[in-house]
């Protein structure tokens, strides 16, 4: 291969580092009307009045709405395939607020502080309710926070809004209590994980505005700009084919921004005013009013022989929707679908779950998914039970992973088509120095270390969901355009999936351009979330171009008057096997194709949906180090080992695991996200959130096993999920190795850390006694 | 009020609000490479350097600018190039949102120290938060470029 | 959101104490400004003395003195101040967010806020600082803060007496940049010990029977335990009271026992 599984810097890389206003806001035009939120100062509350008579009046003030002024249909935020597998539980306002920063009003204006003048100026008269806060009593609380009645839901899954339960479900093989009766050891433990802030630097922000035509344009920061097209439709009650979206570069999403957050707002003023509008998320905005990681508390029930074989896997997820119910179903799935098959020798298996509406923040997508939550309670129990079992944590993965062509049963019985696990567990032992370093232990006085691991894996798309088109053209130089509907949001998908294209119509990278996406234009794409754009519309990508490539082989078999099948083309031209001196180059026939008789402008379209979602592997090392007498704790080394089948860029896949594994960080030690007693989120800003910083983490270490996938473009696999789950997991057993504690609910503070240190202490003194 | 400042070699004479930033002055002056990260001066994605030093040009007062020279990413095009490149060999910008900010701070940092260790790259560049790369690749794209820079490197 | 009305740049002192008495509630001194956009402040008037030379960095007979626009930043990077009192300055303000911030935030912005989470006032206090306000005058910063602040005055300027005094800090903060949930200062000038504990979360005090153990001799672990019984801590996102204090005895204990050792840099 001459372009995939090289590192191959971004296409956009050369705009990017020369800070190219090339993002959302710098594309806006100064026109804009500037729109703002007032947000509900209540957890939960009933609007009684809302009065902005005064407010109107601030000159410059253009457009107030409140819940009366907007559409009375329901919808769901979430970005995913109709019909989304999430309640229809929202208006764009409503009368009900149901957590700190629901929207009450809608303000537009000429700038931004006669804006805030007229947001100071409502005023609004609240009911204020006892609001449901605590996840762990919300289901059946006699307080019920959805009680609207055209609330709706496609299909059933498993929700009673009576209850505050959004979803539940129950599934699983096998007798779970015989098997675990038959253990030798069963372990019963219980995790507690945050709703992390995916925390991405660019906030969400949106323009709208009316073209010529009279539709409504969208230009935002997404991650599913035609999930986008089709909500923002429904929400303001227009033909899909009223609304335009284009998704310009993105400052990164992690998931925040596959659910709509800022888009509506500025476009029902655009609807209603006619104008170009635009809105800009603050900090405080995006950490307290968009969506998180679902918060979680997994109790697993673990069941292994003597030997470390284990035999019964129980889990049970109580999710924390929030107020809203976006993603909720389909999160909670992971926990236990991408974290029980690993441990493939069960006999038997359960994985049920609950998830539960309170008056906090919506949860929604961050990488992972749910997979994430999953891995760090059923990782963390295989590494208490390895413990138990005095067996080496490593050694009873080895002996329980699938190994390639077996069939996973909780993992909707697909074989696994392709893994090198193994070898990642043992390149990671190696690069960790394991065998010296486990478990670890003090290294001098008051300070010790220890080291952990946890292994996990992911999906590549949703299987029998996701789909990706593409398209490329033949432009009338012999360049090519590709066109996709998958959205590269930073990670480079654009220059990966340029990779696929010039690989297979064997050309140069720089004969091919890749357009960002407009869905007036792009082919259609479910859109970059599922850690699906590589495998999925890189499926799609190589079926497009060899369908371009017939094209190609047959107009210059019929300008050189052969027949196609004895025609040949090797990218720079199309010529006669059997006499290779009648040729006709590339840029000839592309000329050509638009001139005169015979014309025929070549493009290809295709589009790719898989049966089924390979799952990358990946195997994750920590080493920590402890100071005893105040609890703080410093990763010092962090070793990642990938199988994402075939590495398309090295570069990139590589960046990808580094920024993967940080993020894993941050959740495991620092990302710690509070509410008060009134439901107000405490940590809305850089200052009180902390996201590692550069010397709170080591130099991540990062190593790839390459299986070949046979399903996938080139034999690849996703990467962009997978990489975040082995660190929480990890840096538990490290740090226990190092103290002598289970850390089970995240993050691991100096606090948890010393006040767990002295119990520990006193029950020995104790025992000693 | 009216301010008369000096960016990137450009002498811009405007009526302001008092209360402006000077990010939003500079983005309004056209110089779309600075970008707001936070409310809180905690992201380092606005600096920008006043008089050659780096600050964070969201939390300080246009008014305090006036009859300054500010540099934002525009003007410093030539001096950012190699390093854009060695980021860029690393995949090291990703979504590119920080990056500004990120390479402002490197160029001071280079200027302000000589051959610093990695030890003195990261305390120096901790107020430049990115939530992309997880760092490492950022800081491979420094080393090479500092060895760039030493005639040791590819150009 | 904040707004200013009016950005005023006084000629003199006088003049700026003059502007902010003529409206002391809708005024306000800008220092580095950082935190000004955390508050949701209407100011009438800001008044910017950024260009009142309060910049100096200053040794004299016996002193030596911050002005009060004087940045976190060089605290870290001028000789004078770095190679006084084992560097303590520059080290303890060195974790602060990062370079673009500490370039901004000055001394006198720092010492007038009172800030509980204040890495350089606990420093200050341990080296015996005093304060000079522009009207009121010289004072200990310790009694500074704990007066009532001093409204419509002008914090012109931090003197430390220059007196070989060795010191050495330590704090624990949950990630690099963040806040410190506890921060101590120990100085010693022979037998004659300071010893300040700040971030508890409250403004940096004094711990007077750690200091009179330290002086007798008593020894670093039991100044720890005495400083971690006298002084206030109470919780907030960080930590939680009983955290502090244990964490408080630890980190006086630690910083004593450098000094102990003959200050920074030298082990054993």
């Amino acid at each position: 291969m001459k372009l995939v599984n090289k590192a191959i810097p971004k296409l956009d890389s050369g705009a990017l580092t020369a800070g190219k206003g090339v993002y959302t806001d710098d594309i806006a035009p100064s026109d804009c009307l500037v729109v703002k939120v007032l947000r509900s100062p209540h957890a939960f509350a009933r609007i009684r009045e809302s009065r902005k008579e005064a407010a109107c009046k601030v000159p410059g003030v253009v457009c107030i709405l409140t819940w009366q002024d907007v559409p009375k249909i329901r919808y769901t935020l979430a970005g995913q395939s109709y019909p989304e597998p999430s309640p229809y539980d929202r208006y764009i306002l409503e009368q009900t607020v149901r957590y700190v920063g629901d929207p009450v009003a809608i303000v537009a204006g000429v700038d931004e502080a006669c804006v805030e003048r007229a947001i100071k100026l409502l005023r609004v008269d609240y009911e204020v309710f006892t609001p449901v806060l605590d996840f762990e009593q919300a289901l059946d609380n006699p307080v019920v926070i959805h009680q609207e009645e055209d609330y709706f839901n496609h299909f059933d899954i498993g929700g009673a809004p009576a209850r505050n339960l959004v979803a539940s479900g129950c599934e699983g093989e096998g007798d779970v209590e015989g098997e675990l009766k038959k253990c030798d050891v069963v372990l019963d433990r219980t995790y507690y994980t945050k709703a992390n802030a995916q925390a991405m630097m660019e906030t969400f922000r949106t323009y709208t505005y009316l073209d010529y035509n009279g539709r409504l344009n969208v230009v935002t920061s997404t991650q599913v700009p035609f999930h986008c097209r089709r909500t923002v439709a429904r929400a303001l009650g227009l033909p899909m084919t009223a609304v335009r979206v284009i998704k310009p570069r993105i400052g990164g999403g992690f998931g925040a921004k596959q659910t709509l957050v800022s888009e509506l707002f500025p476009a029902l003023v655009t609807m209603r005013t006619g104008r170009p509008a635009k809105i800009v998320y603050t900090r405080q905005e995006t950490f307290q009013a968009s969506n998180s990681r679902h918060q979680m508390r997994v109790r697993v029930r673990v069941g292994a022989m003597r030997d470390g074989t284990v035999r019964a896997v129980d889990m049970h997820a109580l999710s924390n929707a929030g107020a809203y119910g976006e993603h909720a179903s389909t999160t909670v799935g992971l926990v236990g679908h991408k974290s029980i098959p690993l441990y493939a020798k069960a006999a038997a298996f359960r994985f049920s779950y609950d998830v539960v509406y309170t008056n906090t923040m919506a949860a929604g997508a961050f990488r992972g998914y749910g997979a994430t939550q999953g891995c760090f309670a059923l990782e963390s129990a295989i590494n208490e039970l390895a413990w138990e079992l005095k067996m080496d944590p490593a050694q009873l993965r080895l002996q329980n992973i699938p190994r390639p062509g077996e069939e996973m049963p909780a993992y909707y019985h697909e074989p696994l088509s392709s893994s090198k696990l193994e070898e990642c567990i043992r390149r990671g032992m190696e690069l960790i120095g394991w065998e010296k370093k486990y478990p670890g232990g003090p290294i001098s006085k008051g300070k010790a270390r220890g080291v952990g691991m946890a292994i996990t894996m992911q999906g590549s798309g949703i299987s029998g969901v996701d789909t990706a088109s593409a398209t490329v053209k033949l432009n009338d130089d012999g360049y090519y355009t590709l066109m996709i509907g998958a959205t590269d949001m930073g990670t480079g998908c654009d220059t990966i999936l340029a990779q696929m294209a010039a690989e297979t119509l064997n050309c140069p990278l720089e004969r091919i351009t890749v357009d960002g996406v407009d869905t007036d234009h792009s082919p259609f794409d479910t859109g970059s979330y599922a850690s699906s754009t590589t495998y999925v519309t890189g499926n799609a990508v190589i079926k497009a171009c060899k369908e371009l490539l017939e094209q190609i082989v047959a107009e210059g078999a019929r300008r050189l008057k052969i027949e196609p099948e004895q025609a040949e083309f090797d990218g720079e031209q199309v010529f006669d096997r059997l006499q290779p001196a009648r040729a006709m180059t590339l840029s000839r026939l592309a000329q050509d194709l638009v001139v005169g008789e015979g014309t025929r402008w070549l493009t290809a379209t295709a589009s790719h949906c898989s049966p089924t979602s390979p799952p990358p592997l990946m195997a994750g090392f920590a080493e920590v180090e402890v100071d005893l007498e105040t609890g703080e704790c410093q990763v010092t080394d962090y070793v990642g080992v990938v199988d994402c089948g075939t590495v398309v860029n090295k570069n990139l896949a590589r960046v990808q695991t580094e920024g993967g594994i940080a993020q894993g960080i941050g959740m495991a030690l620092y990302e710690d996200v509070q509410y008060n007693g009134q439901g107000q989120m405490l940590n809305h800003s850089f200052l009180q959130y902390k996201i590692p910083c550069r010397t709170d983490l080591p130099e991540i270490r990062v190593d790839f096993r390459e299986s070949y996938e046979p399903n996938g473009p080139f034999g690849a696999k996703s990467i962009g999920e997978v990489v975040i789950n082995t660190p929480a997991p990890a840096v538990v057993q490290a740090v226990f190795n190092a103290t002598g504690i289970w850390v089970r609910s995240l993050p691991i503070t100096p606090e948890k850390l010393l006040m767990g240190l002295e119990k520990l202490h006193g029950k020995c003194q104790r025992d000693a006694v | 009020m009216r301010v008369n400042i000096t960016v990137n070699g450009i002498l811009y004479q405007r009526e302001i609000p008092c209360d402006t930033m000077l990010l939003d002055f500079v983005r309004q002056c056209g110089f779309m490479s600075v970008k707001r990260g936070c409310d809180t001066g905690n992201c380092g994605l606005c600096t920008v350097w006043v008089e050659d030093v780096p600050v964070l040009s969201c939390s300080y007062p246009a008014a305090r600018a006036d009859g300054k020279r500010v540099t934002t990413l525009e003007g410093v095009q030539e001096e950012a190039e190699s390093l854009g490149r060695c980021m860029a060999r690393q995949g090291a910008e990703q979504c590119g949102y920080c990056s500004p900010g990120f390479i402002m701070a490197v160029l001071a940092m280079a200027r302000e120290l000589d051959n610093p260790t990695d030890e003195e790259i990261a305390h120096y560049l901790e107020g430049n938060l990115c939530r992309c790369t997880g760092y490492a690749s950022q800081m491979r794209a420094i080393r090479a470029w500092m060895k760039e820079r030493r005639g040791e490197g590819e150009p | 959101m904040y707004r200013i009305e009016n950005y005023v740049f006084p000629s003199s002192l006088e003049e700026a104490c003059r502007l902010l008495n003529g409206d002391l509630r809708g005024s306000a001194v800008l220092g580095g400004g950082c935190w000004l956009r955390l508050g949701r402040r209407h100011l009438r008037n800001a008044v910017d003395i950024s260009r009142l030379g309060l910049d100096g960095i200053e040794e004299k007979e016996g002193w030596l003195e911050l002005g009060a626009g004087v940045t976190l930043r060089r605290l870290e990077t001028d000789l004078a101040v770095t190679g006084r009192f084992g560097g303590i300055l520059g080290r303890s303000v060195s974790s602060i967010v990062g370079v673009q911030f500490r370039n901004m935030v000055t001394v006198g912005g720092t010492v007038y806020a009172r800030l509980g989470f204040s890495d350089l006032i606990t420093t200050l206090l341990s080296l015996d600082a005093r304060v000079v306000f522009y009207r009121a005058g010289e004072m200990g910063l310790g009694e500074y803060l704990a007066s009532n602040g001093c409204p419509g005055d002008i914090l012109t300027a931090v003197r430390i007496p220059d007196d070989g005094r060795q010191a050495a800090y330590e704090s624990l903060r949950r990630s690099r940049t963040d806040f410190p949930v506890l921060a101590v200062a120990v100085s010693r000038l022979g037998e004659d010990w300071r010893v300040s504990v700040g971030a508890r979360p409250f403004v940096a005090a004094r711990a007077e029977r750690a200091e009179a153990c330290l002086s007798r001799g008593g020894g670093a672990d039991q100044a720890g335990e005495l400083a971690a019984q006298e002084l206030r801590f109470g919780s907030n996102l960080r930590a939680g009271e009983d955290y502090r204090r244990k964490l408080a005895a630890v980190l006086v204990r630690r910083a004593a026992q450098t000094l102990e050792r003959g200050g920074e840099g030298c082990e054993g």
